[in-house]
């Protein structure tokens, strides 16, 4: 019999679907008889569920700016070389 | 060749010209992963300045040396590396009374990491306008410690795989995987204070 313990080492892979077979079916076994368990899991996957779908941060223009004066003085000294 | 014929080019042969010392090729390459890399030494130095830092360092360097770069991995990979590299030794200086690693300092179970059990609505996320989410969402990852923060943000938010991540901060596959787990198990709980289904307290004194 699985324990709690050992289905929340499980979790990431259970989660990501690196797991297949026998461990699978064991892992969800447990999850349909552990209220717990069916709990985190849930809200483990909602949780990288938002994350994902998280806006990308845009760079700030003056941050953007600076970095492709620095790179166009790079390459001009490079050039000159 | 002009930038929007770039836009779309495969990156190996924008790697491969920019090492001709093609500089359009090689500011292509620049400005598809700049956002990236920003959004990466942001969370890693939290601090906006030094992130700006190690923006410019990381692609300068990566200029620099990029008769180094073996084809063997992504280029994204391999400037992400080199970004890691120079926002910890920005943390490194700015901390000397505190030392800053990249190991885990203890080691206890994952069953520790665990305290509130709630159900959560189906979709939570839709209660809150996009700002308040963003800093919800901002502020669980920032109260993470570094060696899970980064690994978390390379795999859950950049979507790198297990083992680009552990090839950019230079980890083993069973550090990234435990990190991993233990980064999704404290934002989860970190989430709950907010997500969790209204009324589910009441229930449990019934
Ligand atoms: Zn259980």
């Amino acid at each position: 019999m699985l324990t709690c313990k050992d289905f929340l080492r499980e979790l990431s892979d259970y989660l990501d679907e690196n797991l297949a077979g026998e461990a699978r079916t064991e892992l969800e076994q447990h999850i349909a008889a552990c209220p717990n368990c069916w709990v985190i899991a849930d809200t483990t996957k909602k949780t990288i569920r938002v994350y994902k779908g998280m806006d990308p941060y845009p760079i700030p223009p003056d941050v953007e700016a600076r970095l492709m004066q620095a790179l166009e003085r790079k390459m001009a000294a490079k050039q000159s070389k | 060749m002009t930038v929007s014929d770039l836009a779309g080019s495969d990156e190996t042969i924008l790697v491969a010209q920019a090492r001709q010392s093609d500089a359009t090729a090689f500011s292509e390459l620049v400005r598809r992963y700049e956002n990236k890399i920003f959004r990466l030494a942001l969370h890693i130095t939290q601090n906006r300045e030094d992130a700006e830092d190690v923006l410019q360092e990381a692609f300068l360097k990566a200029y620099e040396h990029l008769d180094q770069f073996q084809g063997n991995s992504k280029f994204y990979t391999w400037i992400v590396r080199i970004a890691v590299n120079q926002a910890l030794m920005k943390l490194r200086r700015r901390k000397t009374d505190k030392s800053v690693s990249m190991d885990e300092q203890f080691d206890t179970g994952e069953d520790t990491l665990v305290r509130e059990i709630a159900a959560w609505d189906e979709d939570p996320e839709q209660q809150f306008s996009r700002e308040e989410l963003g800093r919800i969402l901002e502020s669980a990852v920032q109260s993470l410690e570094p060696p899970y923060r980064s690994v978390f943000v390379l795999r859950d938010i950049d979507d790198l795989s297990t083992e680009e991540t552990a090839q950019a901060l230079d980890l083993s596959i069973p550090a990234v995987k435990s990190r991993l787990l233990r980064a999704r198990l404290q934002l989860r709980e970190k989430l709950t204070r907010h997500f969790k289904r209204k009324g589910d307290d009441a229930f449990a004194y019934l």
